[in-house]
């Protein structure tokens, strides 16, 4: 089954037609990315999905369920959750705390559990951290656990961000340029990490320029411009689109270097 | 990944017995004033009714990040209610406190479910109106509250045939619910909870992305902060005896905030040691005479310049503790 299905999802901002009329799938197993110029409508369309905005037409069904115009925490419960192009960590707050946040959905402890910590929250909070500090060693973090997040690198700042998403234990995790400002040694641990999160379960969706990374990384490639889907296929059928070579060039040039292998 | 090398902090242990200092700090000046009493006694009995409204002012402010100009009304509602139940009615302090208590989180339910969706500067001017407003209503509510004339005649606290009427009974009352606010503040912090509200302290956008239902944690802050502010009302009133319209004026907003951000906005102890602190900088600087006012304003300053996130953050091992 898919995990994921637009059908002709449609965003306007007054006369401007930011997406028009896309529909995609996303398969359960491995990466799926969406590429395209910028300005061409690929954030606004993570916006959509995540429900950070309600589309203006089209349908968006999660595992089955419609999800169209549900409010961000609700899809975030039903297992779909994002990731910023601008990293927005909690600053005053310790990389392990971050996760820790990211665990939420994860825990039920609410004001009375806080107050009187009976077992049942105490063994919770021991859950969650033995899960966050899990999470952590994965994103190659362990060490800087009690640091503020804003003292991190940025590159780090990432990976954190990227620990926190899949510390909500998603099924579905979208990805707005998580190689934006990585040099290229972050952006092959970066590639590693997500084939990784993909093999073990979580159907990944990501918006990428760096475009070693996509073809590195996804499976299936979705290619916008304009608003408008203009290709869809494996990274080397995409690559050789006419459609997608005249986007990118304007001309009838390879829209995309080989990349290299390793 | 590059290889960076990992930042630790040394000094993390011997910061760990730095962060008691706000605590014996605390600890000595009511200490103090147990052993002197008299006007000492009653100028840190209120500095401890302070911590308490503001300690509740610190969890919305503070640990969410949000703004409210209106804490007062919620203050009001708590005294007023323990004033008017216990003098003209004749109830027990206790549960005129409860009822107090309970009246102010039902009405801060009422007006925050609709002002919480206010942000920023829309939400200080929204909580500004609700602490106004409340002030009007004391002012013109004479039937129930007399007006500007102010209830006399309230009782001390107590319960039962057990009342606690002198100067020390008082400060121990009073410092044993400090210390469980602080306590249950402590609590909060390093909890499930504590960590939504310091997650929609720092995006809003990036919290509601994992699942936290962002609205309703900035309520129940919200309440918590009321109901506190009602527990410091009721106090006030039982400790001094009397309550007019003034007593939760505008006054005790600035005042408020002034003890909130001197004692470090965001920290556990910091909303105790500001309350102490600003309650006993005019009393240091009354050998001033003429020049009191000004001293106290001078040391404000200073305060503020070294100590921007207030005295209690220079003791955390963090920017918050």
């Amino acid at each position: 089954m898919n995990r994921l299905r637009l059908e002709g999802v449609t965003r306007r901002f007054g006369g401007l037609v930011a997406v028009d009329d896309v529909s995609f799938e996303v398969p359960a197993d491995g990466v799926t990315a969406v590429i395209g110029p910028n300005g061409a409508g690929k954030t606004t369309l993570f916006n959509l999905i995540s429900g950070f905005l309600p589309p203006s037409a089209g349908r968006i069904t999660f595992e089955g369920n419609d999800i169209t115009g549900r409010p961000p925490a609700e899809i975030a419960r039903a297992g779909l959750v994002r990731t910023f192009q601008l990293v927005k960590l909690f600053e005053d707050l310790s990389v392990l705390d971050n996760v820790k946040v990211g665990c939420h959905l994860q825990g039920r402890a609410g004001l009375f559990a806080a107050l009187f910590r009976p077992a049942s929250a105490r063994r919770e909070e021991q859950a969650l951290d033995a899960r966050a500090r899990d999470l952590l060693a994965f994103a190659g973090l362990a060490a800087m656990a009690d640091e503020p997040a804003a003292a991190l690198p940025y590159g780090r700042q990432r990976m954190l961000e990227l620990a926190r998403a899949m510390a909500a234990g998603p099924r579905l995790i979208l990805l707005d340029e998580p190689a934006a400002g990585l040099n290229t040694e972050e952006s092959a641990a970066l590639s590693r990490i997500i084939r990784r999160i993909a093999d073990e379960g979580t159907s990944v969706l990501l918006i990428e320029h760096d475009m070693t990374l996509v073809m590195n990384t996804a499976e299936r490639v979705v290619v916008v411009d304009f608003g408008r889907k203009i290709a869809q296929g494996t990274p080397a059928e995409v690559r050789v689109d006419p459609a997608v070579i005249a986007a990118y060039l304007g001309t009838g040039k390879p829209a995309m270097q080989e990349p290299p292998h390793g | 990944m590059t290889i960076s090398p990992s930042i630790t902090s040394p000094e993390r242990r011997p910061i760990r017995l730095v962060g008691l200092l706000p605590w014996l700090f605390a600890a000595a000046v009511v200490g103090y004033a147990m052993v002197v009493g008299g006007y000492a006694a009653t100028v840190v009995s209120f500095a401890l009714i302070y911590a308490v409204f503001v300690t509740g002012l610190n969890l919305f402010m503070g640990f969410a990040a949000q703004v409210s100009f209106g804490q007062n009304a919620f203050a009001a509602i708590g005294g007023y209610m323990s004033a008017v139940l216990t003098a003209s009615h004749g109830w027990g302090p206790l549960p005129a406190m409860v009822l107090g208590i309970a009246a102010a989180v039902l009405a801060a339910a009422i007006v925050g479910f609709p002002a919480l969706r206010l942000k920023g500067h829309y939400l200080a001017m929204g909580t500004l109106a609700i602490g106004l407003i409340t002030y009007e209503i004391t002012v013109e509510w004479q039937s129930v509250t007399q007006g500007y004339m102010g209830i006399s005649g309230i009782p001390p606290f107590g319960i039962g045939p057990w009342e606690v009427t002198s100067d020390r009974g008082q400060l121990v009352l009073l410092s044993l619910v400090v210390a469980a606010c602080t306590f249950a503040a402590g609590r909060i912090r390093r909890s499930r909870f504590g960590r939504a509200l310091s997650a929609v302290a720092g995006s809003e956008e990036a919290a509601t992305a994992l699942g936290i239902a962002v609205a309703r944690y900035k309520l129940v802050a919200f309440l918590l902060s009321a109901g506190f502010a009602a527990l410091a009302g009721s106090l006030f009133v039982h400790i001094v005896g009397y309550v007019s319209p003034e007593v939760f004026g505008l006054h005790m907003v600035i005042v408020t905030f002034t003890m909130l951000y001197v004692g470090g906005i965001g920290t556990v102890a910091g909303p105790l040691v500001g309350a102490l602190i600003v309650s006993l900088l005019p009393e240091t600087f009354r050998a001033f005479k003429d020049y009191q006012d000004l001293a106290y304003g001078a040391a404000l300053i200073l305060l503020l310049i070294y100590a921007p996130r207030g005295l209690a953050s220079l003791f955390a091992p963090r920017g918050r503790s």
